[in-house]
Order: structure tokens, then C-alpha cells, then sequence
């Protein structure tokens, strides 16, 4: 795991769901196959509606539409991130489209879980919401284990909620290595 | 000992443990594992990446394998990923097995497991499908997982869990005949928002919900998801036992779990259910509810009877109730769910008409078993809105692009009100068509 993280921010709104991540027509590339994997990046966050892309303005494109990779790294959104469906192809989306993280108020519990387990990107909680704060393209460092954003573009700082029980999974990077390190896992 | 909810005497004993609570970290043992076309490819991957190219899966019995999402469709990565699944069947000797294109086939994966006896009361079922949670109206604890969890359970049989909080609904008094299990889901929904139950359990009781039948029941539990729910659940009876006992075919044993008196519940609501509405989501969120009567009127250009939430046999019988002997204003898309859903269309009869044919001849469309437009899918899928459409439709998710176009407009609503409103061509209170 990454303890410190340093780029540009993409800011969303509340209830992002998982077709808006990924819409379903893509999903039929398999994402076991590094070819197809990197598909996901370029059709990440497409389905979200543009007056909500990139806020505040909304209408920022989160990349060109023939880039696998966005310019930016960090993820900013408000309440009920990942709702939706199981799709493991939502953190895979943002993984392959170069996001490292994600802070948003709370989560979805699937969306949650397949980003630590899989070890795809760090899902941190904020205490304020900062999804009004942070504007798109500000330059952020994410201290992990600190639990602080650090807005250079601004100068603010925000408390995060520190990672709790995941922290060791996220540590390992994935349930399978954690399961191995414990001793849960033989192979 | 402290008394514990259904959800947690269930993860407690596939723990090993006597007692567990909300917020406990478990590994539990796995009964079933259900995936699909569209989570199958990965979770596979995800396994032979880490137990290696000739691993064998923990149990071929507790496999369960269904292709539903993307099937009828030229789309070749579609189909390639049905072969991959193909492959991997053969591979292992799974035994359960739902191959498109022969007698076997199935169609929607949350419907084809109780009706092939894959769903049994006190087990621990975790699918690649959020709608997983469907399972839960059989009473266990059932929920959807991603590829990684699922490959890591292929290879294990076992799974981590925190242990939810379980919020309890209870439904009183006889359903009126307007009104549905999608009304009272709806309505939950709408009381509680889209992430009302992030990281808990729904348990559904009271008379109100012991009237309904299993497929009902089935719509109730399928819905929690879209109020974030981890899983819903209603502890079994006499309805649930006669259901899996006629469907268990594999002559698998099961456990009965209740609720203990004096389990503690984090929320508690009670409805009665003669003082409910039929009720719609408007877009773009499962939430966003209104009682039928404050958006009567708004004018629809298609509407969709399917999917695992209202593409069973109950939710097209009561749309043939109001769509027999009258004729569509607007496109009208009929799937059933599953392919002994399609047969019971061809074999049940209203008024001398099989359903189907009531559905041929009042104008609508009548599709293959699958998920079809639900999620939108390949741009070929039968019913898909690949333009900015207005569509209302049985299914569960209304958010932006889900059924195709990113600005089409989905509702979501009873079969009653999805073919009351397909009549008029704008949202009509089913009321209108029942005496
Ligand atoms: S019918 Fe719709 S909700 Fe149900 S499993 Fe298929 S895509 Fe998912």
C-alpha cells in the first residue's frame, strides 16, 4: 500500500453508482486478461451525467476519449460511493484508469470490500464533506497513514477517517496475500 | 445467552462460534457459490491466478453456475465469455451447470437457484450478483460479492464477513389487490434512501409478509440491495418449506433458523399495508418514490415487464389481469425470467387465453429468458433504451444509463402499474383497471 499520495483531484457527487463507473456494455471484457483490463480504464466514469462530471463546474471530461489513463489520481465524491451492483469491474475501472484513491463520505459495502480484498485502490472516509470543498484539478497529497488531505491548490487540510480493521488487508494489498500472511492460506 | 437475530445465528454457526454481533470480523463457511457470464470470467481468473492453472474448487457440489446476463446477443465477447464459463464447467465436473442453448438453460441466475433447489433455509449463499440477496426470502443469509471474494472461496470454501446489524420491517394486514410486494419494497426504500442500510441486514416480518407467496417474498429481499442492505431476510415457514422441499432435488438437509426473542434491532418499522399506495421510483434513483397519484399523467414511451425482481410468474399474472382483452398505446416489452417462467406463460391461462397469448394480443413483445434490457447490455439486447426514452419498468435500478441511453428516464413500478400505464401510454394507477 501507498502511505502517501500526490495528484490531482476528479470531484463527484453522492450516489455514484457502479453503472455510472462502468457502464454494463463494457463488461464484457475480462478483466483476468492484462489486455482487457486496461479496456476498463478508458470507459471508467463514462455514463456519468456531464453536469456531474467534475465538479463544480461539472462538464470536465475525466479523460480524452481515446485514453486508457486519466490525469488524475484522486478521487473526491460525496455519500453512497459505488452503490449498486457487485461489479468488480467498478474499482478495476478507476485502478486501470490511474486512481489510487478514493475519499468520499461512506461507501457502498460491496464497492468497499472489492476495493480492499482486491487491493484496487484505498477507500478513506472524510469527516467533513469534501466533495464541496475540493475542486476539480486541485493538487492534493494524501498522507494514508495520517489520515489527513493536504489541498496544495488551497492550502486547507481535512482530517480523514483513519482505515481501521481494513488496514492490515489493504497493508498485505489484497485479501489473498492477508489471508496467506495469517496463516489462512496455504498456497 | 443474548438473543440473536436470524442474520447472525446464521453467520454465527457457518462461524463455529456460539455467538457472534454486529461489528464482529468472521470467517464463515460457504454452502453455495452462485456466478454468472458476467462476473464467471474474472472470478476464474482471480482463482487459477492464485491456486494455481490445474487447482480444483473446494467443493464441486456448492458450485453453482448460470449464464443469464448478456445471451442472446451477436456481441463475440459476449459470447466468449459464456465459454470461458463453458470451459472451466467441463474442466471441473461441476454438476450444476445452466448452459445457454440447451434444455438446460435457465436464464436470470437470482430465479433459476430456488427453482433448481439451491436455496435452503439456515445456509450461507454469497453470489457475484448483488441481487443475490433475492435468496434471502428462503431464509438464509444470501448476499452478492466481487470476483476476487468469489475466486478466493472457489479456492477456500470460506469467506470473511462483519457480522451486520439487523434492522427489522414488519407488515401488517391483507394486501389490497391494487398493490404489490414492489409497492412495500418501494416504500421502505423510499422511508429509509438509497443507502438507508449500508452495512446491515433487512429482516422482513409480520403477517402482512407471511401472506405473501415465495416469489413475492423473492421481490421484497431482491430490493434491499438498492437501499444498501447487506442482505434481507424472512425467517422460513410453512409457504418456505413446502417451496424447497418440492425443489430439492439434490436431497440436500437443511436447518430451520429463527429469530430469538429479545434479539436486538438497530431500526424498527411497522406499515400497514391497507394504507399503502402503488407507488413508482423516478429517475435516476430507486429512492426517489411517489405515490402513483403525483406523477399520474407523465407521459411514457415504453414500458418492461422482466427481470429477477418482476419477471416472475406472479408479477405477469397480475399484468395479464389488467392487460387481457385491451391493447398497448407503447412499447411493451415482456421477459420472463427464467425458462420455466416462459413455459408457465405458455401454459397458464386467464379467461381461456394463456398469458402469453394475452400479452401477443394486446400488442406487447414477448422476449427469451434472460436479464435483457435490465442492465442495458450489448447494444442488440431485446427491450434496451438506446435512446433517451422515457420507459417504466418492473425491474430495480433506475439510475442514470442503466437500462442503455445515459438520459433515458426509467420508473420503476409494480407489474400492475407497469401494464395499467403501458395501456394509456403515461403513469396510470392500476386502480383504474381493477374493479
Ligand atoms: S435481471 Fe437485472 S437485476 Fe436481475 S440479475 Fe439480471 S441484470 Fe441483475
Amino acid at each position: 500500500m501507498q502511505t502517501t499520495i500526490t495528484g490531482k483531484a476528479y470531484v463527484l457527487g453522492d450516489n455514484i453508482d457502479t453503472d455510472q463507473i462502468i457502464p454494463a456494455q463494457y463488461l464484457t471484457f475480462n478483466p483476468s486478461i492484462p489486455e482487457e483490463y486496461k479496456q476498463f480504464g478508458k470507459y471508467a466514469l463514462s455514463s456519468v451525467p456531464p453536469s456531474q462530471a467534475g465538479l463544480p463546474k461539472g462538464h470536465v471530461p475525466f479523460h480524452t476519449d481515446d485514453e486508457f489513463v486519466s490525469p488524475y489520481k484522486i478521487v473526491v465524491a460525496g455519500k453512497n460511493f459505488g452503490c449498486g451492483s457487485s461489479r468488480e469491474h467498478a474499482p478495476i475501472a478507476l485502478d486501470a484508469a490511474g486512481i489510487e484513491a478514493v475519499v468520499a463520505e461512506f461507501y457502498a459495502r460491496i464497492f468497499y470490500r472489492n476495493s480492499v480484498n482486491g487491493g484496487y485502490l484505498i477507500p478513506l472516509e472524510c469527516v467533513e464533506r469534501l466533495c464541496e470543498r475540493v475542486c476539480t484539478g486541485d493538487e492534493l497529497r494524501l498522507d494514508v497513514v495520517a489520515h489527513t488531505l493536504h489541498n496544495i491548490t488551497t492550502g486547507e487540510r481535512y482530517e480523514l477517517k483513519p482505515l481501521g480493521e481494513v488496514a492490515p488487508i489493504l497493508e498485505a494489498g489484497g485479501i489473498f496475500p492477508f489471508a496467506r500472511k495469517s496463516g489462512m492460506l496455504k498456497v | 445467552m443474548t438473543p440473536m437475530t436470524l442474520t447472525e445465528k446464521i453467520l454465527a454457526q457457518h462461524a463455529g462460534r456460539d455467538a457472534v454481533g454486529p461489528g464482529d470480523n468472521i470467517w464463515v463457511d460457504v454452502d453455495v457459490l452462485m456466478t454468472h457470464d458476467v462476473c464467471g470470467p474474472g472470478t476464474i481468473g482471480v482463482f487459477k491466478q492464485h491456486f494455481g492453472k490445474d487447482a480444483k474448487v473446494w467443493d464441486r457440489e456448492k458450485v453453482v453456475i448460470v449464464p443469464d446476463h448478456y445471451i442472446f446477443t451477436a456481441d463475440k465477447m459476449a459470447n466468449r465469455n459464456v465459454d470461458v464459463l463453458r470451459e472451466f464447467v467441463r474442466e471441473q465436473g461441476l454438476p450444476y451447470y445452466y448452459d445457454v442453448g440447451t434444455d438446460q438453460y435457465k436464464g436470470v441466475c437470482h430465479i433459476a437457484l430456488p427453482e433448481e433447489g439451491h436455496t435452503r433455509p439456515g445456509e450461507v449463499l454469497f453470489g457475484t450478483d448483488s441481487h443475490t440477496c433475492t435468496a434471502g426470502a428462503f431464509g438464509e443469509f444470501a448476499t452478492g460479492i466481487g470476483n476476487t471474494d468469489a475466486g478466493f472461496i472457489l479456492g477456500t470454501g470460506k469467506l470473511w464477513v462483519k457480522v451486520p446489524p439487523t434492522m427489522r420491517f414488519v407488515f401488517h394486514g391483507q394486501l389490497p389487490p391494487y398493490l404489490m410486494a414492489k409497492d412495500l419494497i418501494l416504500a421502505v426504500i423510499g422511508d429509509i434512501g438509497c443507502d438507508g442500510a449500508t452495512y446491515r441486514a433487512m429482516e422482513f416480518d409480520g403477517d402482512g409478509v407471511y401472506a405473501l407467496n415465495i416469489e413475492e417474498r423473492m421481490t421484497l429481499c431482491n430490493m434491499v440491495i438498492e437501499a444498501g442492505g447487506k442482505n434481507g431476510i424472512i425467517a422460513p415457514d410453512k409457504v418456505t418449506l413446502d417451496y424447497v422441499n418440492a425443489r430439492n432435488k439434490h436431497a440436500k438437509t437443511y436447518t430451520m433458523v429463527h429469530t430469538d426473542p429479545g434479539a436486538k434491532f438497530i431500526h424498527e418499522k411497522v406499515y400497514d399495508v391497507t394504507k399503502l399506495q402503488p407507488v413508482v421510483a423516478k429517475p435516476h434513483s430507486p429512492d426517489n418514490r411517489a405515490a402513483v397519484g403525483e406523477v399520474r399523467g407523465t407521459k411514457l414511451d415504453r414500458a418492461y415487464i422482466g427481470s429477477c425482481t418482476g419477471g416472475k410468474l406472479t408479477d405477469f399474472r397480475a399484468a395479464a389481469k389488467i392487460l387481457k382483452d385491451k391493447s398497448v398505446k407503447i412499447d411493451t416489452f415482456v421477459v420472463p425470467a427464467t425458462s420455466e417462467v416462459a413455459s408457465g406463460l405458455k401454459s397458464e391461462k386467464i379467461g381461456g387465453q394463456t398469458l402469453e397469448e394475452v400479452f401477443l394480443s394486446a400488442g406487447a413483445k414477448v422476449g427469451p429468458p434472460s436479464c435483457a434490457a435490465c442492465l442495458g447490455g450489448p447494444s442488440d439486447t431485446f427491450g434496451r433504451l438506446n435512446q433517451p426514452l422515457s420507459c417504466i419498468s418492473t425491474t430495480n435500478r433506475n439510475f442514470p444509463g442503466r437500462m442503455g441511453h445515459k438520459e433515458a428516464r426509467v420508473y420503476l413500478a409494480s407489474p400492475l402499474t407497469v401494464a395499467a400505464s403501458a395501456l394509456n401510454g403515461v403513469i396510470t394507477d392500476p386502480r383504474e383497471y381493477l374493479e
